[in-house]
């Protein structure tokens, strides 16, 4: 509702163009490196930073689409960027990698890996390209980069998954959505536990609000959030509002 | 008190719940966004909420009353388990405080969306008739039927998305309790791994497998979106299965939390 009382805002063609992005981008980066500040505290960043921005169709974007296959093309987008990380975290493991972390985060691959395959198979030809994911800011032999950028996209698709709920026309697909995001919370507490064992943070204050409630994002920040995370620019402009 | 004479009265809504709907979507609507909306754009975003609540409220309703008989169980549970003396483990205090919290919170905030139609909370017991005498002594009891507990809730509030379609602000309202249940679920099931000695209780669910039974019926299912994906990716059927959470209808969900009411 909010998107549409502004979809009349003058589109930009780029993140050169949009300064704002730009600083929710070195924000993501800070955080991504491991610096540890709160997810909560990003993402409220990029939500007030960016609440008058509508996509732009960049020039020479991925299109995720429209309606409900625009949707399941945003989930398989994120599931791609996912799965590349996971599968990049276990074939250099950091240092000291314990047999628990190692059990952890092998499973965790699998299951991006077998949502990737399955929104590839399900889109058939209307998914979009095989993405390009830029994780040269992440440090693949420090544990806290490691497991800071992992909380960081766990945490990023939930919010994504709760935040596209109501933007899917089909039953069908938004209970798949929700057979999915359930396991990315489970990943999001389990990798949050292992940053601070036993702790409150598996559901932290940072991120559940006062009510009880996880965060629920719409596309648009999600977007921006990841952008740095993928070489390729993608497009959510067609996706519903 | 039987639970499903409760869901049986909660169906029966009158016409004045509209209203309480409305205004308790006013209110939660009003703290969530006032942050990040101007002034001037209240009234307009306002208006479209609360036509939306008018059309769907009775549909609505019943969901959420059927939420809230569950937050209501599992509020019990942590706030007595936390103040059980000597049952949890210094060390998973912290823990158990924050998923207690949560609930509190959970019973809240939909008690506060029902108005005057919120369902009461029925007596439980915990015990399920002395099936576990010991719930509330013995830490190894307590933490298997919070497993429980949690991974049912999951399942029920996946149960219930596709009903609240119609419901957008609702709807994510669900998603949002759902995805907590899930970090809890992950945490406990976590404990009693440990606890337990038992590395084959993950974070998440493998295959059926689980105890009780009737909690995880189904989670081997392996049809998605109308495809059979074992093998997907080349991965296990362990690491398939595991990849989707699976529903409980309501119908299932309330055989399994009748056993605690008193």
């Amino acid at each position: 509702m909010i998107n549409e009382k502004t979809k009349s805002s003058a589109p930009f063609k780029s993140n050169e163009e949009n300064p704002m992005l730009d600083v929710v981008n070195r924000r993501f980066f800070l955080r991504s490196a491991g610096v540890a500040a709160a997810t909560g505290a990003f993402i409220m960043s990029a939500c007030t930073d960016n609440t008058n921005g509508v996509d732009p169709v960049l020039d020479g974007a991925v299109d995720l689409g429209s309606g409900d296959i625009g949707i399941l093309n945003y989930a398989y987008a994120l599931e791609q960027l996912e799965a590349a990380f996971y599968t990049q975290v276990m074939a250099k493991p950091f240092g000291g990698m314990t047999a628990a972390e190692t059990s952890i985060l092998t499973d965790i691959r699998d299951h991006e890996i077998v949502h990737r395959e399955f929104f590839k198979a399900a889109l058939g030809t209307s998914a979009i390209m095989g993405l390009t994911p830029d994780f040269s800011k992440i440090d693949f032999s420090s544990r806290a980069s490691v497991l800071g950028t992992a909380k960081v996209f766990e945490d990023t698709g939930v919010a994504a998954y709760n935040g596209a709920g109501k933007l899917i026309k089909s039953v069908d697909y938004l209970l798949l959505a929700g057979k999915i995001v359930s396991v990315e919370a489970r990943h999001a507490a389990i990798i949050r536990d292992l940053l601070n064992p036993n702790s409150m943070d598996f559901a932290g204050d940072d991120i559940i609000d006062s009510n009880g409630l996880d965060k629920a994002m719409a596309p648009s920040m999600i977007l921006s959030a990841v952008a740095p995370f993928i070489t390729n620019k993608i497009s959510g402009a067609n996706l519903p509002k | 008190m039987n639970i499903f004479k409760i869901i049986d009265e909660i169906t029966k809504v009158d016409g004045d719940a509209v209203e309480r709907i409305e205004h308790a979507t006013r209110r939660s609507f009003m703290t969530k966004f006032s942050r990040s909306i101007s002034a001037a754009a209240v009234p307009a975003v306002l208006a479209t909420v609360s036509n939306k609540a008018f059309a769907q409220s009775q549909g609505a309703i019943d969901i959420l009353n059927y939420a809230l008989t569950l937050e209501y169980l599992e509020n019990e549970f942590y706030m007595m388990g936390n103040a059980a003396a000597g049952l949890i483990p210094e060390k998973y205090k912290t823990v158990f405080q924050q998923i207690g919290k949560h609930e509190t919170q959970h019973v809240a905030f939909l008690k506060g969306a029902l108005g005057a139609k919120a369902v009461a909370k029925p007596d439980f017991d915990f015990t399920a008739k002395g099936a576990f005498a010991d719930i509330f002594t013995k830490f190894d009891t307590f933490v298997f039927l919070s497993h429980a507990l949690e991974d049912t809730g999951v399942r029920a509030y996946k149960g219930q998305a596709g009903g609240l379609i119609n419901d957008p602000q609702f709807l994510e309202y669900a998603l949002q309790i759902h995805s907590v249940e899930a970090r809890h679920a992950a945490k406990a099931r976590m404990i009693l791994s440990e606890v337990r000695n038992a590395p084959a209780i993950k974070p998440w669910i493998t295959g059926k497998e689980g105890s009780p039974e009737a909690v995880y019926a189904g989670e081997d299912n392996v049809m998605q979106g109308g495809k059979d994906i074992t093998g997907l990716g080349g991965k296990s059927l362990a690491a398939v299965t595991e990849a989707f959470d699976e529903p409980l209808t309501k119908e299932a969900v309330l055989a399994i939390a009748t056993q605690f009411i008193a």
